[in-house]
């Protein structure tokens, strides 16, 4: 009896040094669909075997923006998440905010400056100091082409955008539509930017969408954007507006289109529909933008928390992101490829093979640019302005002059 | 002792006001107070949290160079007149229809009203696919052997405001339908049979002695479907996304954009103070006229 009961208490003492060392995090994000939710769960499961409790907290929709509402609302009423689900320029605007946390410590122990790009860490810092943790790395510069359909039509796939537009008609008579695409704003702003860093180069995009001279947002240069832009439109079928971007994928898979510009979420569609990279279809640098590389990188920023078991196990949420194994089982499932450098590259296929040979290349010529149009390179604001008129411009029929014109303006405006 | 008042004559009468008050309070805040808040954040520049630096009309003048707003404003004109005046004449037209004392009226009633119960988000959807030229409507006729048949205005940027009318129509004129059946059976029979001896005719009838009679129920109809079109949200969002471009934004669109999704607080509350603006401009003379014929 005594020896039962000195057992029991011995059991509840080590229970409760195990609880008293566990913290909770509870993490916001936005992956819910099948293949994202797979991802989360790897994450989810390293840490429940480190010993720390994971909170989760979806909020589905909007690609985030509903997320983003909840977020707001729980960290101005002093109750802000463990770690949220975060994209570029709204880290700064939260750390301006003081809202995040400061995980040098962390970073500093693995050593994150050696282990990113700087264009990378640069974005994860604010005044010098890590305050979020970068989870993987989207090429959105890609072309998606299938083939078959240009075997039928009797084109090659093409590599400057003047190709392109002149593939049109061949691949037309040819019963294909040359161009999936979907007509809502963010896919609109992909296309352009895509067509913007082909033709103007990596120092023009920069200055244009990075730091917003006026100058270069009223260059001959942009109008000529513009006008290829415009010229791209005779490419798409009529009934695009409001099409999702993996509905025009799923017209490259069955050959009724030729090809898409998208980004690399793209490919999940394609190997989802068991086609095989290289022999199903083909992923390729967009058009002139084979020696470049535009990113979209999906960060988890952290909140300052009070209670010290909080922080000690969102400390090691941090550390888990940056590890290998996270990184490439999480890429693995999303399609993605690892942010951090140096990984084994065995385990991908052949356009994660290159998407990984470019952006570590790029990385070094200052070819790696962010992508304006997911919102790693500009404020919110500036892109909802810029969006407006590329949108607005690709619908209507409005002259590339007056275009640009309008796009200076409106990025001055939303300063 | 006598005129003392018992305790329960005193909680009596005091009861409405205690039970009214938490509804008063709620309403006073959540209603008043946040216009009020709004107000105040539209002469600041607040852009992802409320920040209190005051700028004065910096957020209007923004707001009327901005084309997005322009064309949102301009498309809320079309949409909120046509879909105001459709309504008021099918809801007409179907409640005297339906007030001839034909049979299975009951039945009829309510396949007309029914489309009330379905929510904007829905019948943006079933009507996005109906209007969706290689799904719907044009397919259809197309298939039938009229291959020349266009009907394309969903991506069409000139007409895609018409089929926001279309769809809303569709929704709420069954609505406006039971208004005024309601209001038809309210009218007294006695005149319209002293009438009919006069040797009145049915259209006559109508025109002189029922329309007329009708007329607070043409105010009320005016007044909830001009609301329904200001507050217009989820039909965009459901039916069209706003696009193509964004051709067939309105000002509800516009501000949620701005204030939620943009970091543009400042600019968004300033909109949703111009849409305020809009909704008093039509009820005020409303309120005004309907206060004024209590009186007399």
């Amino acid at each position: 009896m005594n020896k039962t009961k000195a057992a029991i208490a011995g059991l509840a003492l080590a229970v409760s040094a195990v609880v008293a060392q566990a913290g909770e995090v509870e993490v916001l994000h936005y992956w819910t669909s099948g293949g994202e939710a797979k991802s989360v769960a790897v994450l989810k499961d390293l840490l429940t075997k480190e010993g720390h409790d994971w909170k989760d907290f979806a909020v589905a929709g909007g690609a985030g923006e509903a997320a983003m509402t909840v977020l707001k609302s729980r960290a101005v009423s002093g109750n802000a998440p463990a770690a949220a689900q975060m994209k570029g320029l709204d880290i700064q605007e939260w750390a301006d905010l003081g809202f995040l946390a400061d995980l040098d410590g962390v970073a500093k122990k693995a050593d994150w400056d050696k282990l990113l790009p700087s264009v990378v860490s640069d974005i994860m810092k604010y005044e010098g100091k890590y305050v979020a943790v970068p989870v993987n790395v989207h090429r959105v510069n890609w072309l998606w082409a299938n083939p078959e359909a240009f075997k039928k039509a009797g084109v090659a796939i093409p590599t400057t955008w003047a190709d392109m537009i002149a593939a049109g008609p061949k691949l037309k008579a040819a019963g294909i539509i040359p161009l999936a695409h979907g007509g809502q704003a963010w896919q609109d702003a992909t296309l352009f930017e895509a067509i913007a860093l082909g033709m103007g180069g990596s120092e023009f995009y920069t200055k244009a969408f990075v730091k917003h001279d006026d100058a270069t947002l009223r260059s001959a240069k942009m109008i000529d954007i513009f006008k290829t832009f415009k010229a791209t439109r005779d490419l798409i079928d009529a009934d695009s507006p409001g099409r999702d971007w993996n509905i025009a994928t799923s017209m490259v898979i069955n050959g009724t289109a030729a090809m898409q510009v998208m980004g690399d979420w793209a490919k999940g569609e394609f190997t989802a529909a068991g086609k095989v990279p290289g022999k199903d279809f083909v992923c390729a640098p967009a058009p002139q933008t084979e020696h470049q590389y535009t990113f979209n990188i999906d960060s988890f920023a952290l909140f300052n928390l009070k209670s010290d078991d909080a922080k000690e196990a969102q400390n090691t949420l941090a550390r888990l992101i940056m590890e290998p194994k996270f990184q490439e089982t999480f890429n693995l499932n999303k399609g993605s490829i690892p942010v951090r450098q140096g990984m084994d590259e065995t385990p991908f296929d052949s356009c994660a093979k290159l998407s990984m040979a470019d952006f570590s290349g790029t990385a070094k010529t200052g070819d790696l640019v962010p992508s304006f149009a997911h919102g790693m390179a500009t404020t919110s604001s500036a892109l909802g302005a810029i969006s407006d008129v590329v949108t607005n411009f690709f619908n209507s029929e409005q002259t590339a002059e007056v275009a640009v014109e309008k796009l200076a303006n409106a990025v001055k405006a939303s300063m | 002792m006598a005129n003392k008042r018992p305790f329960t004559d005193m909680l009596a009468d005091s009861m409405p006001k205690l039970v009214l008050a938490p509804s008063f309070l709620i309403v006073m805040v959540c209603i008043y107070g946040y216009i009020l808040w709004t107000a105040a954040l539209s002469f600041t520049k607040s852009r992802m949290l409320p920040q209190w630096k005051f700028v004065g009309f910096d957020q209007y003048t923004k707001l009327m160079n901005n084309d997005r707003w322009a064309v949102s404003t301009e498309n809320l004109i079309i949409f909120g007149g046509l879909f105001i005046l459709i309504c008021l004449a099918l809801g007409i037209i179907m409640a005297i229809m339906l007030d001839q004392k034909i049979r299975q009226e009951g039945f009829l009633r309510t396949i007309y009203l029914y489309p009330m119960a379905i929510s904007f988000i829905v019948t943006g959807t079933a009507w996005k696919w109906l209007l969706n030229p290689s799904l719907g409507i044009q397919k259809i006729v197309r298939d039938w052997g009229f291959t020349d048949f266009t009907f394309d205005w969903l991506v069409n940027s000139q007409m895609v405001v018409f089929c926001l009318v279309i769809a809303a129509v569709w929704q709420s004129s069954g609505f406006v339908m039971a208004l005024f059946l309601a209001g038809l059976r309210g009218v007294d029979q006695e005149m319209i049979k002293a009438a009919q001896l006069d040797g009145a005719t049915l259209p006559t009838i109508y025109r002189r002695i029922i329309l007329p009679s009708l007329k607070p129920v043409f105010f009320s109809a005016f007044v909830i479907l001009s609301h329904i079109a200001i507050k217009s949200f989820d039909l965009v969002t459901a039916l069209t996304g706003g696009g193509p471009g964004y051709s067939s934004d309105l000002p509800a669109n516009f501000m949620y954009a701005h204030a939620f999704t943009r970091s543009q607080m400042g600019l968004g509350a300033a909109s949703g103070m111009v849409m305020l603006g809009g909704v008093l401009a039509i009820l005020i003379p409303y309120l005004y006229s309907e206060l004024r014929g209590k009186k007399q």
